[in-house]
């Protein structure tokens, strides 16, 4: 039923995108599911342009300064912090 | 028997209030403060949230008291708890089998009773699957109606949070507790603006007399003979006790699941960018290109589910795909709305089984997510509508618990807690 529209490279231009690093065996499962999975989605090609009611409003509030996370607590969970700030990976 | 049920076992002691002497489980993904919070993921093993979710904040104010964290499907993503990087939990009424998932911990843990009442959260079925396989009452409200603040997303445009209990009216005392706009989540509506109120529990009467149920006739078409046949004889019930039924056809549910997995994996793909192991979650340790880096923490935290979902939303959010994919889908969406909105004309509830079929046997269906996907038939189309759905046990299989959905309009809460304490 795989009409395999998604090879292995396709597959890692995606993972790229996603910043997601694969290694050979998942990339070879998800060159093998994803055309299945992708050819079932296509069905959607039946489906008729549809009017979509907007259903959600902005909700506005007024821009007061008011009590936040505490700075301590934000970096809690953090691997590496750095005078009170989030620490990235080293740039080589 | 634990049966895995949890990921972390903690007493958080509540006030005092209408849940006082209860304990009420709470699904891995919505923050407690100074408890972790994993998402059944190895990327938040050690996450430790500063803060409590709103709909925490409202248990403790309740006086209830939280036992622990459950187990679920990684991010939420699954039909079986199979996906949870803490191991699986197993179905306390279907020994040998999966609870359901992705809430499968929290119905786990009132099917055992190692928990007098839970919550889950429900993005495509994740409260109405594993009430359903585990035998127990689960409620996904309408969009809006319960505070998402806390809850670690998904997909935001479909998920709720949702109690599971023995009972339906104790499903509707836990929905009261945690209904109600939320300042802090600009999608929560006060339900009094839609004509309602919030008296769930007082709802749950039995009284089905002059009830009018809508049978949708997709949603019985691919499901399993003996789940069908449990299916009417609880119609039969109900129409004993006053109920009246007329079968209608919602074409466009035929391209719910797909319509529901592209919005979620486009949703999630975005809502995950976020874990980058910088300000919390693994980081790995790496240095160098900081895409790259980026890329081996994510490779490390993440399990192949939820790397499967965030790359296909990822290609259907892609240039080139997009109009294919997820604009399709919007229209499905929407299609799905007007044919819901359209049946509710006619009937009180719409009533299905709420899954196609009872409960797998434990790894049985790891290997193949389409199949996995598909289970979610009868679920998913609910979340598209952001209607509100019920799940009650209504009888087993051998065995196998099988459950009966009832959905019904925006804000009708106490229509579908009405129409299920009927029969549970």
């Amino acid at each position: 039923m795989s009409d395999s529209v998604v090879g292995p490279d396709e597959v890692d231009h995606i993972a790229d995108l996603a910043r997601v690093e694969l290694d050979d065996d998942e990339r070879a499962l998800f060159a093998e599911q994803f055309g299945e999975i992708l050819s079932y989605f296509e069905t959607l090609d039946e489906v008729p342009e549809t009017e979509r009611e907007p259903e959600l409003t902005n909700v506005m509030r007024p821009d007061n300064r008011r009590e936040s996370l505490d700075r301590d607590d934000a970096l809690k969970n953090a691997e590496e912090t750095e005078d009170g700030q989030f620490k990235g990976p080293r740039v080589s | 028997m634990s049966h895995n049920a949890f990921i972390t076992e903690v007493e958080i002691d509540g006030e005092t209030g209408p849940l006082d002497g209860k304990t009420v489980a709470v699904k891995d993904n919505i923050s407690t403060e100074g408890v972790r919070t994993t998402c059944g993921s190895a990327m938040l093993e050690e996450y430790v949230p500063p803060y409590d979710a709103t709909v925490v904040e409202q248990l403790k104010r309740a006086g209830a008291t939280i036992p622990g964290k459950t187990n679920m499907d990684e991010f939420g993503m699954g039909t079986t708890t199979e996906t949870s990087a803490f191991g699986p939990t197993e179905n306390p009424a279907a020994p040998g089998h999966v609870p359901g998932g992705s809430s499968g911990g929290s119905a786990a843990a009132v099917a055992s009773g190692a928990a007098d009442l839970a919550l889950g959260t429900d993005t495509g079925g994740s409260v109405r699957c594993p009430a359903a396989f585990c035998g127990v009452v689960g409620i996904k409200p309408t969009y809006g109606l319960v505070s998402r603040y806390g809850l670690i997303a998904y997909a935001n445009s479909l998920e709720q949070v949702g109690p599971l209990a023995p009972t339906v009216e104790e499903a509707a005392q836990l929905l009261e507790v945690i209904a109600g706009p939320d300042e802090r989540d600009g999608t929560t509506h006060d339900v009094r603006d839609h004509g309602t109120d919030y008296e769930y529990a007082a709802a749950a009467d039995g009284d089905v007399d002059g009830l009018e149920i809508g049978v949708p006739t997709e949603l019985l078409e691919g499901a399993e003979e003996t789940v069908v046949e449990q299916f009417w004889e609880a119609i039969e019930e109900l129409e004993g006790q006053g109920a009246s039924y007329h079968e209608v056809s919602l074409p466009s549910l035929e391209h719910a699941v797909e319509a529901y997995y592209v919005i979620a994996m486009s949703e999630a793909s975005s809502n995950l960018a976020r874990f980058d192991g910088v300000r919390y979650g693994n980081s790995g340790g790496y240095d160098g290109n900081w895409n790259e880096t980026f890329a081996k923490a994510r490779e490390e935290g993440f399990g192949e589910e939820v790397k499967r979902r965030i790359l296909l939303g990822t290609y259907a959010l892609s240039a080139g795909y997009h109009d294919k994919y997820y604009k399709k889908a919007q229209d499905a969406r929407a299609w799905v709305q007007q044919d819901f909105d359209e049946a509710l004309d006619d009937a009180d509830v719409l009533a299905s089984p709420t899954m196609p079929v009872t409960p797998f046997e434990l790894g049985e269906s790891l290997s193949d997510p389409l199949k996995m996907y598909l289970a979610d038939a009868n679920t998913t189309p609910v979340n598209l509508a952001n209607l509100p759905a019920i799940s009650v046990p209504v009888g087993d299989d051998n065995g196998l618990p099988v459950g009966l959905q009832l959905v019904g309009p925006a804000f009708g809460e106490k229509e579908i807690i009405r129409a299920g304490s009927a029969l549970a």
